[in-house]
């Protein structure tokens, strides 16, 4: 019996990576000690979404890379179409036409792109290796320019961010000429004032905003001005569980979901911020040693994008939050409540664990 | 070749991997930089702004004191009523919230229009009121739909009430709410911090000049709030003291009695308490409701007050300037008596009119009074006597003994912007005119003087003042309406005035002599038919003012328009002997003094001395005074 249990236990755990679950594990508890400090009545729903989160990782853990490479192009047309279909007939929430309505649910197809577009650009930089020419580039530079641009019209500027971190990532994984990055360095400087036009009248505020928040102190600077409050007055040690004035009183705006960081930093003070920092790094150092030790092409720069994603998510989130970037809406990775990023992150890290328990089998 | 590349390939990845590590290194080192200079380098800061997001003081606004006569009958009270309030910052929609709430609770055209106003003068989190006095059953429709309006509450408030209503308006006055000039005089009295959550100030009357009596010391607590501005916990709190309570001089039934005598008359009347200065009764008639303005006058209302022909927002009592007629000669006999220019037997040969400089002066007596010495002169009110009089004492000595008596000066009472009236005198004309012709003083000036006509124009409390002097022996008291402030907190009474300002140096005897000829005018002179069979002595002496100044003889009462007809004045006091009363009455286009002011004053010495009230008043009006006007 207890042989029988034992057995069985090895089949779940066999796919698993220790460490990378362990870091992700501590994420998970210190993001329901936010969240009952900042949302209590929300801890059921949070939970729900933990376990779908974790049932998903171990699912993706065990499928081999191999399969997905096989999914990548299909995982990322599919994905291309569902975007196009948002730009066409998608629902309209909040000013942004994001969803789309399947009948019986609706989607944010952005968020699957998380996901595809780096499956897509190591599985062609795989399919491409050792051949690599100049038009490879061209092309894989289309490759993600074209969901990022879908994305960003919706508007979703957070998503188009994070997904264009993450098919860079590939680009600059694969190998990018250096002189390529700075010269569209300069580019980009040299077009940001372009840019600038093309932002929508919201966008603009909020980079604005971030340079002279007290200028609307009741308006649009309000997010940002009461989050660095938050953070500031948590001190070094904070004001202690559930005893955030800033965070229980209301003042922070979206404080279960991109605002959580600032929960937790008034609460936990400098020392919880330093665990958190510590905890992403330890989780990114991780991945990045699995991408290291990856079998293959496609491997490494899927494991060296994924993890590079999570740092993403880390450092625009805090950084908004504590008022160095401007907001736009990242969450927290591993902490934010929210189920579809939850599960998104652990799908990642159910990549990680796979490419690393594979990485004997297929170099063979 | 390919194996080289991979492995090259490898290589470069691996690099690049170092590079991303020192990148994500970079990153978050530049946060716990940030976390550092955010948590640690300005904590203190943050600290204090989290801390002021938290705690608010809220203000407690203190009942204001009540304004009783002087036997306790409330004048001025406050109750409790709700008040439907929005907080314009918290309402997404507020044409919508309206709407939304209108569908059951009255809110008129005039409420909307009152409450954009109140938006204006006002901060953006401020409550303010939309409508005011819900009915409990308004409050319950509004208590059941509640969670469909945010930022829209049920307050129960304090307001002021006059019971009476239009009753003495000109005496208590009213509050309002505090607008830039208050806010001026709070700061001069260093009140800002008393003051920061009242909405209301006196604005004229007793509540004006009292208002820093009557308000009292605000509380604050210490609230806990949310990002929304809602109190969550109270931390502290510091209970108000209420406004000091004040007891008035005045007796209320005696002013219903004053008031109710002058009927549709315009006119005022200020009755004095000789021997304390204290006012009985303060007459300014039309009156108006000081209740209208509570919860902020409607502009109609405010425009149709302004407006009306009888001006009821004039305080005549104070402001209102008259010659003071006849009413002026008793004094003029005095300052002849003190001045030594004559003696009360001297007397004169009347032929009706007085000659000088070529001019006619005439009596109103056709073929004169005949022989007239100073009791006569006072009782059949013979103008020759006083011509002839006024020319001798010269204007010099006439203006420094009205001065004396408070004549053409303000006198002091505890109701604001009172008006000086006007003493002719030389000096007087040097400053008030400014062609040199017109600058000169001319002695035929000085003959119409003498009968009180001419340049003499002296406000109803100025006459009142003077005649309750001289009842009085010549000491003076300052009037006052105030009898006591009485301190909420320690129950302590603190009275006002209670010393006089000064003695007048005349002797007793020719006081004596006034006073029995003011006497003979109620026994057998002009005021003999007003005081036919009064069971107690009084003293007075009838007016009857020129509307224009005396030009001449013609002088047609009968046809002229009622507008342009003479005021009518009478003073008087009483008992004789021993006066508790002294009054001045004037009835604006009166007519004769005798006919038309002197029977009011007689109605206010019966009811007064004697408790009897005219026909038709109800002896008590308790019931009145009980029943809510809600």
């Amino acid at each position: 019996m207890n042989a029988t249990i034992r057995k069985y236990w090895q089949l779940l755990v066999a796919p698993l990576d220790w460490p990378l679950l362990g870091f992700t594990a501590l994420l998970l508890i210190l993001a329901t000690v936010a969240l009952a400090s900042a949302s209590p009545e929300r801890i059921g729903a949070h939970l729900i979404n933990l376990g779908a989160a974790l049932v998903v990782m171990r699912v993706v853990a065990q499928i081999p890379p191999q399969r997905l490479m096989r999914v990548a192009l299909p995982v990322y047309l599919f994905g291309l179409l569902l975007l196009v279909a948002v730009a066409l007939f998608g629902d309209i929430s909040k000013g942004a036409r994001r969803w789309l309505n399947l009948g019986f649910m609706r989607i944010q197809p952005s968020e699957l792109m998380k996901i595809a577009m780096p499956l897509m650009l190591a599985w062609y930089f795989q399919k491409r290796e050792g051949l690599l020419a100049w038009h490879d580039w061209l092309f894989a530079t289309l490759l993600l320019l074209v969901p990022v641009a879908l994305i960003a019209r919706q508007p979703d500027l957070g998503t188009a961010v994070l997904v264009f971190a993450a098919g860079f990532y590939v680009i600059f994984l694969a190998g990018l000429s250096w002189k390529v990055i700075f010269g569209l360095l300069g580019v980009a400087a040299a077009a940001a004032p372009f840019a600038w036009n093309l932002l929508h009248d919201y966008q603009r505020q909020r980079i604005l905003m971030l340079l002279d928040p007290e200028k609307d102190p009741l308006g649009k600077g309000f997010h940002i001005i009461q989050s660095t409050i938050a953070i500031g007055s948590g001190g070094v040690l904070g004001k202690g569980w559930g005893q955030g004035t800033q965070a229980q009183l209301e003042f922070i705006p979206e404080r279960h979901t991109d605002f959580i960081f600032a929960v937790w930093s008034e609460e936990f003070g400098l020392i919880g911020n330093a665990v958190l920092l510590v905890l992403y790094a330890l989780l990114i150092g991780r991945g990045l040693q699995i991408a290291l030790q990856a079998p293959t092409l496609f491997t490494r720069l899927l494991a060296g994008a994924v993890t590079l994603i999570f740092f993403t998510y880390a450092f625009v989130n805090m950084g908004m939050v504590s008022g160095i970037l401007p907001v736009v809406g990242v969450p927290l990775p591993f902490v934010s409540y929210g189920g579809t990023a939850m599960v998104t992150l652990c799908l990642g890290v159910g990549i990680l664990m796979s490419i690393h328990k594979n990485r004997m089998l297929v170099q063979k | 070749m390919q194996i080289k590349d991979a492995q090259e390939g490898l290589e470069q990845f691996n690099r690049r991997i170092a590079v991303a590590g020192a990148l994500v290194l970079v990153c978050f080192a530049l946060l716990f930089g940030r976390f550092f200079w955010l948590q640690v380098l300005h904590h203190d800061y943050y600290k204090t702004r989290a801390e002021d997001n938290r705690i608010s003081l809220l203000p407690i606004v203190p009942n204001r004191g009540l304004i009783v006569d002087r036997n306790g009958e409330v004048l001025a009270r406050n109750y409790s009523a709700y008040t439907l309030e929005i907080t314009p910052s918290q309402v997404p929609d507020l044409e919508a919230t309206i709407d939304g709430l209108a569908e059951f609770i009255t809110i008129e055209a005039k409420d909307r229009k009152r409450f954009r106003k109140l938006m204006e003068e006002s901060k953006r989190f401020e409550s303010l009121p939309i409508r005011t006095r819900l009915t409990d059953e308004e409050v319950a429709k509004f208590i059941a739909r509640r969670y469909r309006f945010p930022g829209v509450e049920i307050k129960a408030r304090l307001f002021r009430q006059y019971p009476k209503g239009a009753f003495a308006s000109h005496v208590l006055g009213y509050i309002g709410r505090v607008n830039e000039r208050d806010l001026a005089r709070i700061e001069e009295r260093e009140q800002e911090a008393n003051y920061r959550g009242t909405d209301y100030f006196g604005k004229s009357g007793l509540e004006q000049h009292y208002e820093f009596e009557l308000h009292g010391t605000s509380g604050f607590e210490q609230v806990e709030v949310d990002a929304a501005g809602r109190a969550v916990r109270s931390l502290s709190r510091v209970a108000p003291v209420p406004g000091n309570n004040l007891t008035l001089t005045l007796d209320a039934k005696l002013q219903e009695v004053a008031e109710q005598a002058f009927g549709d008359r315009r006119g005022a009347l200020v009755a004095i308490e000789p021997s304390t200065g204290g006012i009985l009764a303060l007459v300014s008639v039309p009156n108006y409701d000081p209740n209208l303005f509570v919860d902020g006058i409607a502009a109609a209302d405010w425009q149709a007050l302004n407006e009306a022909a009888d001006k009821p927002m004039v305080n005549r009592a104070l402001n209102g300037a008259y010659p003071p007629g006849s009413t002026f000669k008793p004094f003029m006999a005095l300052a002849a008596l003190h001045y030594g220019k004559r003696r009360p037997e001297q007397a004169i040969a009347d032929p009706g009119f007085f000659n000088f400089g070529g001019h006619t002066f005439r009596d109103d007596k056709k073929g004169g009074h005949g022989m007239v010495d100073m009791y006569k002169s006072i009782v059949v009110s013979c103008d020759t006597y006083y011509y002839m009089l006024a020319n001798d004492m010269g204007i010099d000595a006439i203006a420094r003994f009205m001065g004396e008596l408070g004549l053409g000066s303000k006198t002091g009472i505890d109701i604001e912007g009172e008006s000086e009236g006007v003493l002719p005198s030389p000096a007087w004309k040097k400053k008030r005119f400014k062609k040199p012709e017109q600058q000169k003083w001319y002695a035929g000036e000085t003959i119409s003087i003498g009968i009180g006509q001419g340049y003499n124009a002296y406000t109803p409390i100025q006459l009142a003042q003077a005649v309750a002097t001289l009842a009085n022996d010549g000491v003076m008291f300052r009037p006052h309406l105030v009898k006591y402030i009485t301190d909420t907190k320690t129950g302590e009474k603190r009275f006002i005035e209670p010393q006089p300002i000064k003695k007048l140096p005349w002797k007793q005897e020719h006081i004596d002599v006034i006073k029995h000829a003011m006497v003979g005018v109620t026994r057998e002179g002009t005021g003999a038919r007003a005081f036919a069979g009064a069971e107690y002595v009084a003293a007075g002496k009838t007016g009857t003012a020129q509307v224009f100044s005396y030009k001449g003889a013609e002088h047609k009462t009968e046809t002229m328009k009622a507008q342009l007809r003479d005021h009518a004045l009478f003073i008087a006091f009483a008992p004789a002997d021993q006066p508790k009363i002294a009054l001045a009455v004037l009835v604006e286009n009166g007519g004769f003094g005798a006919q038309a002011a002197a029977p009011i004053a007689r109605q206010v010495f019966d009811y007064y001395l004697l408790g009897k009230l005219p026909q038709g008043m109800a002896p008590t009006d308790e019931a009145a005074v009980e029943a809510d006007p809600e």
